[in-house]
């Protein structure tokens, strides 16, 4: 494995002002992250993940400390350029799959690259069906986020996160509104993509799901307590032979 | 990112929502329409008043005793009252500087009767001056003469109208009409003036000289004469009007200037055109109190909108939209709304107004600055409403747009 530090954070604290108090998210995160590795981030509500997940993936600013990113400091970026970075650098897939409504699943692919620069409409067209057969629904692109299945909805939103060709994949709870055989087959498709040299941060709190990851990081009360390399790696594909096969076919039409 | 991509979100995103949209849009088509129309009915008023003042001829003052003044004084001694009289008409004419025409004017009604064609006409009884102030051209034929009215001769000139409906596919020039079983001699056909604005037909008249008209029509019991006069130029216009009011004073002892109306056309085109100046202000204004509502319109949709899509603009900035990314979305949402609704609604608008002046059969006036500023304010609207909700949904906090339930 290279040793090429995609992320770097030092110090990173973050607290919020509720009223007179101020609750301290985190406390003081150092971590560094491969290019390359399969991160899963665990911890129980209120450990700090999804803070630190907000930081990583710029949707928030931290109250100290720095956040190097490519080897660039994000956490002293202006707003257009932290803009700059979400659209090229980082790839998200939420829990509530977050498609726009009314949308196609091709149409809501090619989002990230609307908001990149210049493409024409045939070009990004044709990335983005890329990116709908690697998660393979390019057979779904017309379809509306309302006629798919919770799985294929999630798959289109990996689909828009890889369109751009991120630095990482942040991942943010992607198997908490799906069953667990559908959890089971998004966590091999980032298998996939992890195998085809993506880099991807899972936050999760199923501690089944971690066993996919390479490397598990657990947070509590806004500070890392553990930061290990997963012994036990579970291949999804060979998890999902041993699953019972759902009778009944989720898709709708 | 480019204005053109935005744009076609922006666009997108317009027909996602199609009957939002529509409905959105209808304000300010109203709006825009209800302008268009008002104004077109307004203005068209104006010009028919200003072309029918200036169809009475060019520098015309009207002399008219005041009737009302003249019962009050019903009672005074006979020749102490204020009707006008022949020796007005020669008094303006030799004392009067400026004076370029004079003539009396009587008018009456009569039956109109050539072979078996009957007719109910106006007659006009004039002096051959009367053809020159008020513009009157002939078709064919010709005017009477000078020494015709001197003699009273039973001879006259008749519009378009009398024409075609008595002397049906005939030549009137030479014939002989009966005005009240009096035999009239046909000198002549004046050309076409077309309806007035109150749908008078300006063409349904005879023209004889005053003096038959008098002797032979009215009687001189029943006589009320108004004096038509026209001024050398229109300067000489205020300077005519008082002397001839003088004259009059000097001419009917015991009168005051309360007596006669001397009215210049000028006098009348101002007070025509400040009555249908108001006329069109007040249906602008109408018709801007509902492009403004049409406007709050836009804005209630769009704060809607922008609370009903936290959700997706949080989404949009997670993949990389920027705040002027949004911002300019929403306003160019906004702008399209009010351009293409004040598009649709200078058509709806302009035909409505169309419509209208041909079944109300009123005379309408498209103007272009009516268009300007219906679009500019719908524009305008657009912007100032659209900003207000953009701004909103560009200075959203990502997290809790992404939290949004």
């Amino acid at each position: 494995m290279d040793n090429n530090i995609l992320i770097s954070v030092r110090d990173l604290t973050k607290s919020y002002q509720m009223g007179e108090i101020s609750v301290h998210a985190l406390r003081g995160i150092n971590l560094d992250i491969d290019e390359g590795d399969f991160v899963a981030i665990m911890g129980p509500s209120g450990s700090g993940k999804t803070t630190f997940m907000n930081l990583l993936g710029c949707l928030d600013k931290p109250t100290s400390g720095s956040y190097f990113l490519d080897g660039i400091n994000v956490a002293e970026m202006d707003d257009k350029a932290i803009t700059q970075v979400r659209n090229q650098k980082i790839g998200y897939v939420f829990q509530a799959f977050y498609l726009l409504p009314r949308t196609t699943a091709l149409e809501n692919v090619e989002l990230p690259l609307l908001y990149r620069h210049k493409m024409s409409s045939k070009e990004r067209r044709e990335k983005a069906m890329q990116a709908l057969e690697i998660v393979g629904l390019a057979d779904r692109a017309k379809h509306y986020p309302n006629q798919l299945s919770g799985g294929q909805q999630q798959r289109v939103a990996i689909a828009r996160a890889i369109v751009n060709d991120p630095a990482f994949i942040l991942a943010d709870e992607p198997t908490g509104n799906l069953d667990s055989r559908t959890s089971v087959e998004v966590l091999e498709l980032f298998q996939k993509l992890h195998s085809q040299g993506k880099t991807i941060i899972l936050v999760t709190h199923e501690y089944d799901l971690s066993h996919y990851a390479l490397r598990i990081i657990t947070f509590r009360d806004g500070k890392v307590i553990s930061d290990a390399p997963n012994l036990d790696v579970h291949i999804a594909s060979e998890d999902l032979k041993k699953m019972p096969q759902l009778d009944i076919e989720e898709e709708v039409l | 990112m480019d204005i053109i991509s935005i744009m076609k979100i922006a666009f997108k995103s317009l027909a996602r929502n199609k009957t939002r949209t529509f409905l959105t849009m209808l304000g300010i088509i109203i709006g825009v329409g209800a302008v268009i129309t008002m104004i077109a009915i307004g203005q068209g008023a104006t010009k028919q008043v200003n072309e029918q003042i200036s169809s009475m001829g060019t520098n015309v003052i009207m002399v008219v005793s005041n009737m009302s003044n003249t019962q009050s004084r019903a009672r005074q001694a006979a020749g102490s009252g204020n009707l006008l009289d022949e020796g007005d008409v020669k008094a303006i004419q030799e004392n009067v500087d400026g004076v370029l025409y004079v003539s009396p004017v009587y008018n009456t009604y009569g039956q109109l009767k050539y072979g078996s064609n009957n007719w109910r006409g106006s007659i006009t009884g004039v002096d051959v001056d009367y053809f020159l102030i008020r513009d009157l051209s002939l078709e064919y034929g010709q005017y009477f003469y000078p020494s015709e009215v001197e003699s009273g001769a039973k001879v006259c000139v008749i519009g378009k109208t009398v024409a075609d409906n008595l002397f049906v596919g005939e030549d009137p020039v030479g014939k002989t009409m009966r005005i009240r079983h009096i035999p009239f001699t046909i000198k002549g056909v004046l050309k076409s003036k077309g309806a007035s604005s109150m749908g008078m037909d300006q063409d349904d008249i005879v023209i004889a000289p005053h003096t038959t008209t008098v002797s032979r029509l009215i009687g001189q019991r029943w006589k009320f004469m108004t004096i038509i006069v026209s001024a050398i130029s229109k300067e000489r216009i205020p300077m005519v009007q008082e002397d001839i009011m003088n004259i009059l004073l000097t001419r009917h002892n015991g009168t005051t200037r309360d007596d006669f109306i001397v009215r210049s056309q000028t006098d009348i085109a101002e007070a025509a055109s400040a009555v249908s100046n108001t006329l069109t202000f007040l249906l602008a204004s109408i018709a801007g109190i509902s492009l403004l509502v049409g406007g709050i319109g836009i804005m209630n949709i769009m704060l809607v909108s922008v609370t009903e899509r936290i959700k997706e603009i949080g989404i949009r900035m997670a993949v990389g939209a920027s705040k002027r990314d949004v911002l300019l979305q929403f306003i160019i949402e906004a702008i399209t709304i009010s351009v293409i609704g004040g598009l649709i609604g200078i058509i709806m608008g302009w035909s409505l107004a169309v419509v209208l002046g041909q079944t109300m059969n009123w005379s309408i006036s498209v103007t272009p600055w009516s268009i300007l500023l219906a679009v500019g304010f719908s524009c305008a609207v657009g912007i100032f409403f659209g900003w207000y909700p953009a701004r909103k949904a560009a200075n959203l906090n990502l997290i809790d747009a992404l939290r949004y339930e």
